[in-house]
């Protein structure tokens, strides 16, 4: 179904996360809100504990009980998802949702063949036969780059490499042309050399099936290689939403820039890297007002009490304010 | 001026020819039963580097390169298969019990990867820092041992009142920095870090790393820094090694490596990583991946996946020698193809 | 010119929040927690204290002294449990064929029942555990024969193994005095049970074992049976200590099996297993709660502390809450 140019295909809006324990309900996302169009690449990062990998869970609807979508709603081509019935989300998961997890080991189940995973998955999803599923299967594994895949179709998840385990998790997240990928660490357990091929057949794959794709990672590099767009995530809230260049090269929020700081170039020397002094908050323990306050040096008497939202900040959106006030 | 040599000290640590052999053969009954032979894994095949006194040689290097394997090797927590470790001109053997290899245990302390398990989660901060004062009889009673452990949390800038906690209280940034503090209460000369900081966020990194670099030169430390993020080694090394397959292919003062890279793996190494400033550098695809350890190719381990590669590449193994003020193990660079 | 002496600093604030005093921590803690949630575990609790507070202080709890010829007549005997015809409010759950209370009896007869299997149990953890520690750590050859041996252990059933040792002992020493013969039955229990300590060990012992702390301490030079000793053993003795607790429960049905044969504890310290030999004789002839009160106690013993048990496996497992 082709949507109207202006809606994005998924929309969060003030999605609230909480997972309540004996002591009090703890809000582990607090009032997320973005949107991803049709064939864009939207990176979301963070440090751990920041959310990040549960708003990916909370989109595709795996969020480990007790843990539950406390409030806000997600909208995947304007449809509700947030609280449908179990039967329901299996079907758009899948078949409008795909999901790449970080460990490719465990991702694939070993007592299958590769094969049978992908044609079990395209047949659930979609009415073909089952050499017409073959076929597809097949066609699957070339696009992502699997040699010789007509052999390799009938072979065990071991006795592929890592790399290319991973590419066949990708295989399978596209099995049923899904309009949403979700990718949550897809090259952190991979090799330097291998992570940039698996970077760039996203990138291609995403523009030729016009997907969108949400990619969650901790590592700004890939960000920069992958994305179009990037959330910087804190504490369970986003504090910095922009177009990738300006978020990196001209960061609003303090800890966007601190982060930045922080992370060791490949072009220049430089004798200390930035420290951000202090560590993320526990979810018990989150501040008042702007969760970063008690690490920020531009800390103002109003970051303690009242909670900033999203503002324009140039090109970026950030929560600071620092850009209310006018004072960056 | 003659070319005489400016360190007229040996270097703290010369590494000759180390190797590791792991046996991973099936279990005896296998192997008689299915008539398999036994396999070797060559983690490390003849390895050579020095170390000079203050400052940083990082080894790089895929998984499955060795690094780590050298980095156990040269404390000890593997026998080496061949080869020797000099520290301060002395051989360290390691299996021997005496006076002298225990005086250069106190020398030569380690700081590894998962900031986690490194601590007993059943000591306390203290009795964990001071367990290598005990150990070597540094501290007379208890009043100079709490001082001495006082004295080494505020080093790595903890509180003399986190003593008494336990780890599971402090977070994974935290935690390394008690490792750290436990790896200098022997006062040593040299520190091995496996992969310090891969386990902690940027931020966290960024605190440890500063906190090295102040403490290398505070007292004059010398470290081996094992890394597969060549960033972070780009801002703490003085020099770079880097690892195929348990071989070392390229070994260069940092800024010569990072700048002008000469073995051809070393070049795909720099090409392969995601690009945070994007200087729009082109990038040449890389080709294949890391062949299966158990059935290194002959030759140069590097051949199949090389551009370079001829046939003496793949009959004949690169010696590892000095050209042209670095260290390379390369027949076209050696015959000058590139 | 005077060397300069810094001062001593104050200790700067400590990087994590401060934390409060033990039993402020456990009140607060999830074990406190689950416990007060779990009826089950209240009320095994229970049980098992008043068991071990009876036992252990029988001689002053007790009622009567079933054991004092002095006290012990015979026109008291056969009495049924007091709320029958025919029984006597001295002798709450009636007497035996000689006059011994019922009631005191089991006081006396638990007071040795567990005597005999907690010390069994703490001596099967002292051989599992350091055997266990052993192989884990040595591995190789030391490992495989430890295992093998444990293998050949577990072949055989608990009862079989008890009365070999207990048959061997008493043939070795056939008027041995009774300290003798309680040191045999408990080392015959004791060695039908560490086989499971000892593999418990040595799985967790060879997960501690690659661990960077146990790599840290040998980079520093500590020797190996040290590091076993100080690093591993506390970090492999959680799960043991839950099975120990379970196995009080089977080794004091073990000993009342052999003291029901006949073959356990010698009869002038009857345990609950001999009374329940005793009273079987009289069961036919009327007289049942001779067996069935030692009976019900021995179960209510076992239920008690297995449920106990069991409820500590669970509140120790992680949980989100």
């Amino acid at each position: 179904m082709t949507l109207p140019p202006q809606v994005p295909l998924l929309e969060v809006e003030r999605l609230r996360v909480e997972f309540p324990t004996r002591r009090g309900a703890l809000l582990a996302l607090d009032e997320v809100s973005f949107s991803i169009a049709a064939g864009e690449i939207l990176g979301v990062v963070g440090e751990s504990g920041a959310g990040k990998s549960l708003t990916g869970a909370a989109i595709i609807g795996l969020i480990e009980p007790p843990g539950r979508i406390a409030g806000g709603e997600i909208r995947l081509e304007g449809r509700r998802i947030d609280k449908l019935p179990p039967a329901e989300m299996r079907r758009v998961r899948g078949r409008q949702i795909g999901a790449i997890f970080q460990d490719p080991l465990t991702s694939l189940n070993p007592l299958y063949t590769v094969g049978h995973q992908l044609v079990q998955t395209i047949r659930t999803h979609l009415p073909l036969s089952p050499s017409q599923a073959r076929e597809r299967a097949i066609d699957l594994l070339r696009q992502t780059g699997i040699p010789a895949p007509e052999a390799r179709i009938d072979q065990y998840p071991h006795q592929f490499s890592g790399g290319m385990r991973q590419r066949v998790v990708i295989a399978l997240a596209l099995a049923a042309e899904p309009r949403l990928i979700v990718a949550d660490e897809p090259t952190t357990a991979l090799d330097v050399s291998i992570q940039a091929q698996i970077i760039f057949l996203l990138k291609r794959l995403a523009r030729e099936h016009h997907a969108a794709v949400m990619l969650v990672t901790h590592d700004m590099g890939v960000i920069a290689e992958a994305c179009d767009r990037v959330a910087v995530m804190y504490a369970g809230r986003i504090v910095e939403i922009g177009p990738v260049q300006q978020v990196i090269h001209q960061p609003a929020h303090p800890y966007t820039r601190g982060l930045m700081g922080s992370i060791p170039a490949m072009d220049e020397d430089r004798e200390r890297l930035t420290q951000i002094d202090g560590t993320m908050p526990r979810l018990n323990a989150i501040p008042s007002g702007c969760a970063f306050h008690p690490r920020c040096a531009c800390v103002m008497p109003r970051c303690r009490q009242e909670r900033p939202e999203l503002m324009d900040a140039g090109a970026t959106r950030a929560a600071c304010w620092l850009l209310a006030e006018g004072a960056v | 001026m003659t070319q005489v040599d400016h360190k007229t000290q040996p270097p703290l640590v010369e590494v000759r020819d180390l190797a590791k052999l792991f046996d991973v053969s099936s279990p005896w009954l296998n192997r008689v039963v299915e008539r398999q032979p036994r396999r070797y894994v060559h983690a490390v095949d003849g390895v050579s580097f020095d170390i000079e006194a203050g400052r940083t040689l990082a080894l790089v290097g895929e998984s499955g390169c060795g690094k780590s394997t050298v980095a156990r090797l040269l404390v000890g927590l593997h026998a080496p298969t061949r080869g020797q470790v000099l520290f301060d001109g002395q051989r360290a053997d390691w299996h021997e019990r005496s006076a002298r290899t225990r005086a250069l245990r106190r020398r030569m302390q380690m700081i590894f990867q998962d900031p986690y398990a490194s601590l007993n989660p059943r000591w306390r901060v203290r009795e964990i820092v001071a367990e290598p004062l005990r150990e070597h009889g540094l501290v007379r009673d208890r009043g100079e041992l709490d001082a001495n452990v006082d004295d080494l949390l505020r080093a790595v800038g903890l509180s003399a009142l986190d003593a008494r906690r336990y780890p599971h209280q402090f977070s994974g940034g935290q935690r390394q920095r008690i490792s750290i503090a436990r790896a200098l209460a022997t006062r040593p000369a040299f520190l091995v870090c496996d992969e310090p900081t891969s386990a902690l966020d940027v931020s966290v990194q960024a605190q440890v790393l500063n906190l090295m670099k102040d403490l290398q030169r505070e007292r004059g430390l010398s470290y081996l820094f094992i890394s597969h993020n060549l960033a972070v080694v780009r801002h703490v090394s003085d020099d770079v090694g880097v690892m195929y397959l348990g071989r070392l292919v390229e070994l260069a003062p940092k800024a010569r490596l990072f700048a002008s890279p000469r073995h051809p793996y070393t070049r795909m190494l720099l090409d392969a990583i995601p690009d945070l400033h994007m200087s729009g550098r082109p990038r040449t695809p890389v080709q294949g991946e890391v062949p299966n350890p158990l059935q290194p190719p002959s030759g140069c381990a590097f051949h199949p996946r090389c551009p370079h590669a001829n046939a003496r590449c793949r009959s004949e193994r690169p010696a590892w020698q000095s050209l042209q003020g670095i260290k390379i193990a390369c027949h076209a660079v050696e015959e000058g193809r590139i | 010119m005077a060397e300069f002496v810094p001062d001593p600093q104050p200790p700067g604030p400590s990087v994590v929040p401060e934390v409060a005093g033990f039993w402020r921590r456990f009140l607060d803690g999830d074990l406190w927690y689950s416990f007060r949630q779990s009826p089950i575990a209240q009320v095994a609790s229970l049980l098992v204290l008043i068991t071990v507070f009876c036992a252990l202080f029988a001689p002053w709890v007790a009622p009567h002294d079933p054991f004092d010829l002095a006290t012990v007549e015979l026109a008291d005997a056969g009495l049924p449990p007091a709320w029958l015809d025919g029984g006597n409010a001295r002798f709450l759950l009636g007497t035996d064929e000689q006059g011994r209370d019922i009631l005191s009896a089991l006081m006396y007869g638990s007071r040795i029942s567990l005597f005999v299997g907690m010390a069994a149990v703490v001596l099967s953890l002292l051989v599992g555990v350091a055997l266990g520690l052993l192989a884990g750590f040595a591995g190789g050859y030391v490992d495989a024969f430890i295992m093998r041996v444990c293998d050949v252990m577990l072949s055989f059933p608990a009862i079989l193994v008890a009365l070999l040792i207990d048959g061997v002992g008493r043939a070795l020493f056939p008027n041995a005095h009774d300290t003798l013969a309680f040191t045999v039955l408990i080392l015959a229990i004791a060695l039908t049970g560490w086989v499971k300590y000892a593999r418990t060990v040595r799985g967790s012992t060879m997960v501690e074992r690659h661990k960077e702390y146990v790599q840290a301490a040998r980079v520093i030079g500590v020797a190996p049976w040290r590091i076993m000793g100080r690093h591993v053993l506390p970090n492999v003795m959680g799960p043991v200590l839950v099975l120990a607790t379970i196995d009080v429960a089977s080794a004091v049905i073990i000993e009342a099996t052999l003291s029901f044969l006949g073959v356990g504890v010698p009869p002038t310290s009857p345990s609950l297993g001999t009374l329940i030999r005793i009273g079987n004789d009289h069961l036919f002839s009327g007289e049942w709660w001779i067996t069935v009160f030692p009976g019900a106690m021995l179960m209510i013993i076992a239920l008690s502390v297995n449920l106990l048990g069991d409820w500590l496996r669970d509140a120790l497992n992680p949980r989100l809450l």
